[in-house]
């Protein structure tokens, strides 16, 4: 029979070919397994892989200085920061538009402390403008008013730059005697293209007023920047008042004759705070204009961006890379503590009669399943300067009773905690490959002439090696992320990385710099897991 | 292990010395664990062992601070909001992960490897990361400060250990049992609790205990995510220790050392009770 004839024959009992059948059969199942693991993908994406991408992409974003100053941002565009000389006028006078309207929204603040992380100083200076920006053009609105009374009038302004179906809409709404709900605000078609400008930030201005602070439009004096807009808007094209009829044409083109004086936006900053007048400020928004910045990171390593490249920050700043190799070190300690102490119980655990060996085995695994705050309170009421131990060496003469060891708020007491804390998570590992090995070959080597010590370091400890690497790289994994242990006894000497950020995300709110130094560590973890899977198996994970 | 008879005198000395040391180590795991039970009937606020405890006066023993443990709302509601958290958290996890774990089982499925490593992840990741990327995130879409923020995480953080014992189980599982009940005339559902779930849970109810405790002990998350109505008793021992600390933090403890204790039992049981069902069924 040929290959031909054989794949022809092969039907199955409902005369498909048998390979479609077995495939259709191959799909079913994937199908099936697919189903069966798809809740709890979705659920672990969800809950879990959501909130860590939500962390990376926090350490990263800035939208925070182009949302809050999307003007100054645009008239910084071409600004070199590296200049000595602040930028030009339009940078002032955009900068001015932008506080205005972020003190009404009040995100000035938010802005500050976020720009106070690149450099400092920065948070006060914009609460101290943020409070003059305001009056900037006091002026101008009395000069308007002195031109004509009307111009001190709420309604003149809604008047000339509403859309009249919004005004009349306004009008059915406020007599209806709602007391919420007001339309919300929509510009003419005729002030927007005659008066672009002005129509914007008077658009800018009712929007906040209605949303921000719950008032109407009707009712409030605009913003003394409306008023500085519409003059220089209305002195610079005086045709724009021929779009308008009536009265409003009268006003504007009156306006237009009077010839004010423009506002100073230099000056009235400079006024303000001084340090305006330098290129500072002014580059450090520009630096941190972009929506996206390195500038977490590069704080996480304690560098910063300067106007001339990335340099190092100031020496008194510089905590991270110590904390991240204080971390390391630390849980590198812990991690040969846990062999020190483990490898001789696992060996005489894998070696004793298993009935023992079981009894022995409780010692280890009750520890294992003791809460991790039981364990750091037992440590924490032990170690204190009045606690069992220093009792005990007291009573037996060790040491005086003035002389009592300090053993907790500092390094000591976070390695001896965590080295207990740990050390079942080295046993287990090391037992579980000890098992493994057959004694008949330490007997072996005896037999043909080794000592007790070469027939342990040759023949018995390399077929260990490889609890050694599990249950090392599970201690170290472990260890460089704990939290609460380095937090109730470390002090200030004894804390690890998760430490601080935990700090910057409750106490300093600063989690763009929570959210890198996590990255960081994340990828650090990340690869030793990596590491783990490939010399040891995820799968081969065991617990008790 | 035991020493030959033709052992020098020096073996003999290591043999000893070896067994302190064990020993040494093994009074070191269980030592600290231990010593807070006595101190927590301590009738004085001390933390140490009083005159009248040494004597074994009865004087110097109380019940006091448990007394406090259970009546101080400071320390009911936190163990009230612990067990309305852990169990809903448990079942989550335990339903989840026995379908993926038993998907995963199956013999053809696509991207075996990264799917499981997904999955194991929350496992993986040090809690004060999961904890931080969860604040950012839950506070996003509001359930931050939630019971059920701090359920589904807690669920999110267990289900890698249902994945990992109910996976355990199901590698000893004889797949032709289910065939065999599949051709006595049973459908899908039947055979899975009446064949393959009787066989796999001590696997499943090994995983639940895992995830129970996970979220029973848990405080990292808990203390980001929770709102402070909604404290745990974790989280409250943490307040304990880091601001000031009560006796009645010993008593809290000596529960929770019994709680372990309770577990560990079961656990060894089921382990049993598995190896028994496996000797059973045909290799």
């Amino acid at each position: 029979m040929t290959d031909h004839t054989a794949s022809a024959a092969a039907l199955s009992a409902d005369g498909m070919p048998l390979k479609r059948s077995l495939n259709r059969a191959l799909r079913r199942q994937k199908l099936r397994a697919f189903v069966l693991i798809a809740p709890l993908l979705v659920f672990v994406l969800f809950t879990f892989l959501a909130p860590i991408g939500d962390m990376l992409f926090r350490s990263v974003e800035n939208q925070i200085v182009s949302e809050t100053l999307p003007r100054t941002v645009k008239a910084l565009a071409d600004w070199d920061p590296a200049s000595d000389a602040p930028p030009g006028e339009a940078a002032f006078r955009a900068l001015g538009h932008d506080l205005v309207i972020a003190v009404e929204r009040k995100t000035h603040t938010r802005l500050g402390s976020r720009l106070n992380y690149e450099a400092s100083g920065m948070s006060s200076l914009l609460r101290s403008t943020g409070r003059d920006v305001e009056d900037i053009g006091e002026d101008v609105s009395a000069a308007l008013g002195a031109l004509d009374p009307a111009w001190t009038e709420a309604a003149t302004w809604v008047d000339l730059l509403a859309d009249p179906a919004w005004i009349a809409e306004q009008a059915a709404w406020s007599a209806s005697g709602n007391r919420s709900g007001e339309p919300a605000f929509r510009l003419s078609d005729t002030a927007s293209s005659a008066l672009p400008d002005t129509a914007e930030i008077y658009g800018s201005f009712a929007r906040i007023t209605q949303q921000e602070n719950d008032r109407s439009p009707t009712r409030q004096d605009p913003w003394h920047l409306v008023a500085i807009t519409l003059v220089e808007e209305i002195t610079a094209t005086p045709s724009a008042a021929q779009a308008f009829q009536g009265d409003h044409a009268l006003r504007l083109a009156a306006i237009a004759q009077a010839d004010l004086p423009a506002t100073d936006f230099v000056a009235a900053f400079g006024a303000s705070n001084d340090r305006w007048a330098t290129p500072t400020p002014w580059a450090v928004i520009a630096m941190y204009s972009a929506p996206y910045t390195p500038g977490y990171f590069l704080n996480a390593v304690d560098l910063g961006k300067t106007p001339d490249g990335i340099a190092p920050r100031p020496v008194e700043e510089q905590v991270y890379i110590l904390l991240f190799l204080r971390t390391m070190w630390l849980s590198l300690t812990i991690t040969g503590l846990c062999l020190l102490l483990g490898y001789p119980v696992a060996w005489l655990l894998a070696n004793l009669p298993s009935r023992q060996a079981n009894l022995l085995m409780i010692l280890v695994l009750l520890p294992f399943w003791t809460s991790l705050l039981v364990r750091t309170s037992a440590w924490k009421v032990l170690l204190q300067r009045q606690g069992v131990i220093n009792d005990v060496l007291v009573w037996i003469g060790l040491i005086s009773d003035d002389g009592r060891l300090v053993m907790i708020n500092n390094q000591l007491g976070t390695i001896i905690a965590m080295t207990h804390i740990l050390l079942p998570f080295m046993i287990l590992p090391l037992y579980s490959v000890m098992k493994t090995i057959p004694g008949t070959y330490m007997r072996a080597a005896k037999s043909l002439g080794a000592n007790d010590w070469s027939a342990f370091w040759r023949v018995y400890f390399p077929q260990s090696v490889p609890g050694i690497a599990a249950g090392s790289i599970l201690v170290f994994i472990l260890a460089i992320g704990y939290y609460i242990t380095p937090e109730l006894m470390g002090g200030a000497r004894g804390v690890f990385i998760s430490n601080r950020i935990a700090y910057h995300i409750g106490t300093s709110l600063n989690w763009g710099l929570a959210a890198a130094l996590g990255t960081i560590l994340l990828l650090v973890v990340l690869v030793l897991y990596w590491v783990y899977d490939r010399f040891v198996g995820v799968k081969n994970v065991k617990f008790g | 292990m035991s020493l030959p008879v033709y052992a020098t005198p020096l073996q003999r000395i290591w043999h000893v010395t070896f067994r302190v040391l064990c020993g040494l180590i093994f009074f070191f795991l269980v030592a600290p664990i231990l010593v807070i039970i006595p101190l927590s009937f301590n009738a004085q606020d001390f933390f140490t062992f009083t005159p009248e405890m040494l004597r074994l006066d009865p004087a110097g023993f109380s019940l006091k601070h448990y007394d406090d443990f259970f009546n101080n709302p400071d320390w009911r509601l936190p163990l009230i909001n612990s067990l309305s958290i852990a169990p809903v958290a448990m079942l989550i996890a335990v339903g989840l992960g026995t379908l993926a774990a038993i998907g995963l089982s199956q013999s053809h499925v696509p991207f075996k490897g990264a799917i499981m490593a997904i999955l194991i992840s929350p496992m993986i990741v040090p809690l004060v990361i999961s904890a931080a990327g969860m604040y950012f995130f839950y506070s996003r879409i509001g359930l931050q400060g939630t019971y059920w923020g701090v359920v589904l995480a807690h669920a999110a953080l267990g289900t890698p250990f249902v994945i990992i014992t109910v996976t355990a189980t199901l590698v000893g599982f004889d797949r032709s049992l289910t065939r065999a009940a599949a051709s006595l005339g049973a459908g899908p559902l039947r055979t899975f609790f009446k064949v393959q779930m009787p066989l796999i849970l001590p696997g499943v109810v090994a995983g639940g205990l895992f995830a129970f405790i996970t979220s029973f002990d848990e405080v990292v998350v808990v203390i980001f995510l929770g709102a402070p109505g909604d404290k745990t008793l974790p989280w409250q021992m943490f307040t304990g220790l880091r601001e000031q600390i009560s006796p009645t933090i010993l008593a809290a403890a000596t529960v929770l050392v019994t709680v372990s204790i309770l577990l560990l039992i079961t656990l060894e049981l089921l382990r049993r009770r598995s190896e028994r069902l496996r000797g059973l069924t045909p290799a």
